[in-house]
């Protein structure tokens, strides 16, 4: 069987799809943050198969940068994550709705 | 000394301003000196006014003193203006001279209060707005000061305001004059839309182009009744005037003698140029009067309290006053106003000495033989009973006998004969209050009876000066008939108008009937007396026969006429203001108020419930928002 874009774009949509659900159901931070970062790298490689089909590099330089504010977004992220932690003694985001209207 | 006519109002207000920001905490002598002293200084400024209006030529004696333009509205223009003629010069001397004693002798009566600076500061804000009033040169400037006098006697009978009576006594007053003030307003409206001017010189000339008995004069004439009838007592918004008693005694002094209730008076004889072109009004004020002056005479003859005897008389000896308006004598009407000034001015007095004395106690069932332990109030208050009862000699009789007369000359027989009653009545429970306080066995206790003391010099020297003025306060009216000069009469004949004015008696041949009037009314007066004497001056005078039976139940009572306002109009007011409360003002005011309130919290509430605080409801939401806003993106490509 040869694998086509279409292979690739829907590996990529069930990948989001996968991260999409977990961020809104699992109720642990760190679940939620690797949910997103599934959801990232699915969107890469959606732009990386495309980039191949097209022949072009554009998409690629793309996805360095996603990359990169991935990197950063996740120590950031996990920072707060700790500080949370300390602060609370919970990951449970229901927990954290202090700025309920 | 006319162009110095301001100084006498100023004076007053002078004391108010130094008694309220530099005598703090200065001592009662000084505080009460200072409030007396400038009251006296504006009585000495009036004295001095009127030697100056008595040098001129009779005609010429009128001197307006513009201040400053006040209101400028439109067409509407008042000056603030002092007017001097004899009429307002008689006026100005009766306030200033018996406010001046009052005040001395609050010095002493007032001794120890712990409102003694407060209570002064009143006193001289009172005499200010009443010197206002009969100094006005026009209606603007006399309503300022008729307010003026309305809120402080409020201030002054509900002087000792923690005492919830009391409070509510001057809360009273105030009310029913406001109620007679309306009247006085529609007057002044209706004065500047027909002559527009509210200037009593500049109405005069124009009045005299109305024929007799127009509409619009009879109008005026009413609505200015109408605020009288509430400032002096009349029927029917006299019942605040014996609640009034409530106040510290020189207040009831003050309020009954020199101000207060006489501005009704003075506002009548004020508007003479207009009543006299009415007959109708006339008739009416006369009639009011007449009914006053009985009406309140008999409730007098049973009252138990000594203070509320002697204000039943004033608002019969003003019925008096109203008797001789409406009859066209008006100089009779001020000649009484001023003997009145001097006598119950020294009654109050007498009385507050009397109360002074037996600790607080105003009620006259446990009074009696007091004529030993208080010579001097004894007499003097003998004097004014004599002056009041009408016995020949004394100031009251030359003065009640010539508005007597004068309703009898206009053909006034049954309100003449109703004067007479009233006179009669009056001689009565004059001396009933006098042999029950001062002769007879004391009836009190035995603390009262070891405490029984003459009042302090403050007191009896402004009794004495009252005594003497109350003695020969009439000798200037003496009428002709007894060979004697009406020089008040002259004095005041510049002012009165020529319409219906009826003349002395220089115009009648021999004036029996004079004669026999006067001595139907000294008859009269010594029948009461006698009468008196015999019921509470022999052996059963005592406390049974002041108990209550029929008749005197329905006078002790006083009608029933407080009760019968109470369910006939306060009653009622006070229901339909429940239910104004409770639907208009609860409900749909309140209603709409809250409603808009309650609309926007609810509103704020359901957008509330967006903003969970919960960071994977956000993202539901904007998944969703993606995918409207991408549906919406395909359909309009496809569509």
């Amino acid at each position: 069987m040869q694998v086509e874009l279409a292979h690739y774009l829907l590996l990529g949509a069930v990948l989001f799809g996968i991260g999409a659900m977990g961020v809104l159901t699992r109720k642990n931070l760190i679940i939620i943050l690797m949910s997103v970062e599934l959801m990232l790298n699915s969107v890469n490689l959606s732009f990386i198969a495309l980039a191949r089909h097209a022949a072009d590099q554009e998409a690629q330089v793309i996805v360095f940068f996603v990359l990169c504010v991935a990197a950063a977004e996740v120590a950031v992220g996990l920072a707060i994550l700790i500080s949370v932690w300390r602060k609370r003694g919970s990951m449970n985001v229901d927990a954290m709705s202090a700025l309920k209207g | 000394m006319l162009e110095l006519l301001y100084l006498i109002p100023v004076f007053p207000l002078l004391g108010v301003l130094l008694n309220t920001f530099a005598l703090r905490g200065q001592s009662e002598k000084v505080v009460g000196g200072v409030a007396s002293l400038m009251v006296a200084a504006s009585f000495i400024v009036a004295l001095g006014g009127f030697f100056e209006l008595l040098g001129m030529p009779a005609d010429s004696r009128h001197f307006e003193l513009d201040l400053f333009r006040w209101i400028i509205v439109g067409d509407f223009a008042a000056q603030a203006g002092f007017l001097a003629d004899p009429l307002s010069m008689v006026m100005m001397l009766i306030v200033t001279g018996v406010s001046a004693l009052i005040h001395i002798y609050s010095i002493g009566y007032m001794h120890g209060d712990e409102g003694f600076r407060k209570f002064f500061i009143y006193l001289n804000l009172f005499v200010f707005f009443m010197l206002l009033l009969v100094m006005g040169n026009n209606y603007l400037v006399m309503f300022v000061g008729w307010e003026g006098v309305g809120l402080c006697s409020y201030l002054l009978i509900g002087f000792w305001y923690t005492d919830e009576l009391k409070a509510s006594a001057g809360k009273k007053a105030f009310i029913m004059n406001r109620i007679g003030d309306f009247g006085f307003l529609l007057a002044i409206f209706l004065i500047w839309t027909t002559f527009g001017t509210i200037n009593f010189a500049e109405i005069e000339p124009m009045a005299q182009a109305y024929p007799v008995g127009a509409g619009v004069i009879t109008a005026i004439c009413l609505l200015l009744f109408t605020g009288a009838t509430g400032k002096s007592a009349q029927l029917p918004l006299y019942t605040w005037l014996p609640d009034a008693m409530a106040g510290p005694t020189p207040v009831s002094a003050l309020i009954h003698a020199a101000t207060m209730v006489t501005a009704g008076v003075y506002m009548i004889v004020r508007s003479n140029f207009l009543f006299s072109l009415s007959p109708d009004a006339m008739l009416v004020v006369a009639w009011v009067g007449g009914l006053t002056a009985l009406f309140a005479a008999t409730i007098g003859l049973v009252q138990t309290d000594i203070k509320k005897v002697l204000a039943y008389s004033t608002v019969s000896q003003l019925g008096f006053m109203f008797l001789a308006c409406g009859v066209g004598a008006y100089t009779a009407a001020i000649f009484h106003l001023m003997t009145h000034a001097f006598f119950k001015g020294l009654l109050f007095l007498g009385s507050g000495s009397v109360i002074h004395g037996m600790s607080n106690e105003q009620d006259i069932r446990v009074m009696g033989g007091l004529k030993s332990k208080m010579p001097t109030t004894y007499w003097t208050f003998l004097i004014g009973t004599l002056a009041i009862a009408g016995i020949p000699g004394l100031a009251g009789f030359f003065s009640k006998d010539e508005i007597l007369w004068k309703t009898y000359e206009s053909h006034h027989v049954i309100l003449w004969g109703i004067g007479i009653t009233a006179a009669f009545c009056t001689a009565f429970y004059m001396f009933r209050l006098l042999f029950l306080t001062f002769f007879g066995k004391f009836r009190g206790s035995k603390a009262q009876e070891h405490h029984v003391h003459e009042s302090p010099k403050l007191m009896t020297v402004p009794l004495i000066i009252l005594a003497v003025l109350s003695a020969i306060g009439g000798y200037v009216g003496v009428p002709h008939a007894l060979g004697g000069h009406n020089y008040f009469h002259d004095w005041l004949l510049p002012v009165l108008s020529s319409h219906g004015v009826t003349h002395g008696g220089e115009h009648h041949g021999v004036p029996t009937a004079e004669y026999v009037l006067m001595a139907v009314s000294v008859l009269v007066a010594v029948i009461g007396i006698m009468l008196a004497r015999s019921w509470y001056l022999g052996k059963s005078s005592t406390v049974e026969s002041l108990g209550k039976s029929g008749m005197r139940n329905l006078l002790y009572n006083k009608y029933w006429v407080d009760q019968i306002y109470d369910t006939v109009i306060s009653q009622p007011l006070v229901k339909v203001s429940e239910i104004f409360a409770k639907y208009v003002d609860q409900g749909t005011v309140d209603g709409a108020v809250n409603g808009v309130g309650t609309t926007v919290v609810s509103f704020g509430g359901l957008v509330r419930k967006i903003q969970t605080g919960v960071t994977q409801n956000y993202a539901v939401m904007m998944g969703m928002g993606t995918v409207v806003l991408l549906g919406m993106l395909i359909w309009s490509v496809l569509g």
